[in-house]
């Protein structure tokens, strides 16, 4: 997930150079729900806004990985390997779906992955979090995920098609990722009282990141006006963080955990659970790559690509000589 | 061809017995066969598929939106090619 609204655009500047009676006719496709398709007309704002978007998606799937990689091979059970193993494999698909949805936009996979690589581009805050403990792993496939389908939900209804279709079949695949992650907290909980104080302590320590997830609050987030109207955003960080903590409030009640948040209370007149108050300057501090894992994260996608540069290299240059013998 | 260059592929799935392929998505890999190895693993992780076609994006022609009511707009019109045009009586049966 995985959209958080990460670095500011020139949007506002870029607008007013294109024909007005064009943007109209954009803005009418766009509210009579219309889908944008590559090849059609659209502002440099909505364009840019895209490829920022979705590629801060796809990135996010990619060093998403990381974090759960780490547990594949101290699983505690072949069930629980396997799972792991086909989720961190999805989360792959969702990358290379979301990279394939931003090149329709005009932007190369090379571009991509060098803006990634070089630290120019952002993604979301909480894989810069460390996995302590197997908990973490049924903490992340509850929450985390669990955070990224309340994310991703509206974004199937996205106006631009492509991306649309992608978070379509990402969350096809997501109900499974939240699943298997809840299922670990449950046996944890069910298991030995050690165990039981493992999943507390996930719990304890990736609450309050997974509410970063949504992004900044209303009041400070810079994209929402422009997101809103053209239909690439549905619902505000804050209303779809309240329906995170809404559904997350009673599973964690059916765990027997307890959210470490001691202003957690069930608001009778708005039918909501109220939160307490968010650090918002760890988040800025995360984002701006100080959070505990951010410079692992970095070394480990980086030596993954060079490692794997004799891989992509061998197989081109064993297409390019097959095309010769073929010619030939 | 150096590995900036990794072509695009599109990807169609034949999903059951009887469907025609369908387009689900594209991927870059060098040849034909790796791009067919990479939409198994990419495209058909849960069985959705029984037949995959692995297609060089350069070798699609694609019609041009602005064109869209020259291509499209004159059927509109065309309504008799459509069966409830026609008024056949109740008495005579469903037809
Ligand atoms: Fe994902
Ligand atoms: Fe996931």
């Amino acid at each position: 997930m995985y959209t958080q609204a990460l670095n500011a655009g020139p949007e506002a500047a870029e607008r007013t150079i294109e024909d007005a009676a064009i943007l109209a006719r954009f803005q009418e496709r766009i509210d009579a729900e219309e889908r944008i398709e590559p090849n059609d007309f659209m502002p440099a704002a909505y364009r840019k806004t895209l490829i920022r978007q979705i590629s801060q998606h796809a990135h996010s799937e990619i060093v998403g990985m990381l974090p759960e990689g780490n547990w594949i091979t101290r699983a505690p059970s072949l069930r629980r390997k396997a799972a792991l193993l086909a989720k961190v494999q999805d989360e792959c698909g969702h990358g290379l779906y979301l990279y394939a949805a931003a090149e329709t936009l005009g932007v190369s996979r090379e571009e991509l992955i060098d803006q990634l690589l070089s630290g120019k581009a952002k993604y979301s805050s909480i894989f810069n979090y460390p996995t302590l403990s197997w908990a973490d792993i049924g903490a992340i496939g509850w929450l985390v995920d669990g955070a990224a389908i309340m994310n991703q939900i509206p974004l199937c209804r996205c106006s631009y098609g492509p991306y649309a279709r992608a978070m379509i079949r990402v969350c096809k695949e997501e109900s499974f990722h939240q699943r298997q992650g809840y299922e670990i907290m449950l046996a944890l909980v069910r298991g030995s009282e050690a165990q039981r104080e493992m999943a507390q302590d996930a719990l304890n320590r990736w609450w309050w990141p997974c509410l970063m997830m949504f992004g900044p609050p209303d009041a400070d987030s810079r994209h929402s006006e422009a997101s809103t109207r053209w239909k690439i955003k549905r619902f505000s960080n804050d209303e779809l963080r309240q329906k995170f903590v809404d559904a997350t409030v009673p599973q964690a009640r059916y765990l027997g955990l307890t959210i470490p948040d001691p202003d957690l209370r069930f608001n009778e007149e708005t039918g909501h659970w109220d939160y307490g108050a968010i650090d918002w300057e760890e988040f800025r501090q995360v984002i701006a790559g100080n959070g505990p894992c951010n410079a692992d994260r970095m070394a480990a996608r980086r030596k993954a690509h060079e490692d794997g540069a004799w891989v992509r290299e061998a197989a081109c240059a064993h297409a390019a000589k097959s095309r010769v013998r073929a010619a030939a | 061809m150096a590995a900036a260059e990794i072509p695009l592929w599109e990807v169609f799935i034949r999903s059951r017995n009887g469907l025609s392929h369908k387009h689900v998505g594209s991927l870059h890999a060098p040849d034909a066969t790796l791009a067919l190895q990479a939409a198994r693993d990419l495209y058909t992780r849960r069985g959705e598929g029984l037949s995959i076609w692995v297609v060089p994006s350069h070798a699609i022609t694609a019609s041009d939106p602005a064109d869209k009511g020259m291509m499209f707009e004159p059927t509109a019109s065309k309504i008799y090619r459509h069966p409830t045009f026609y008024e056949v009586p109740e008495e005579v049966g469903h037809m």
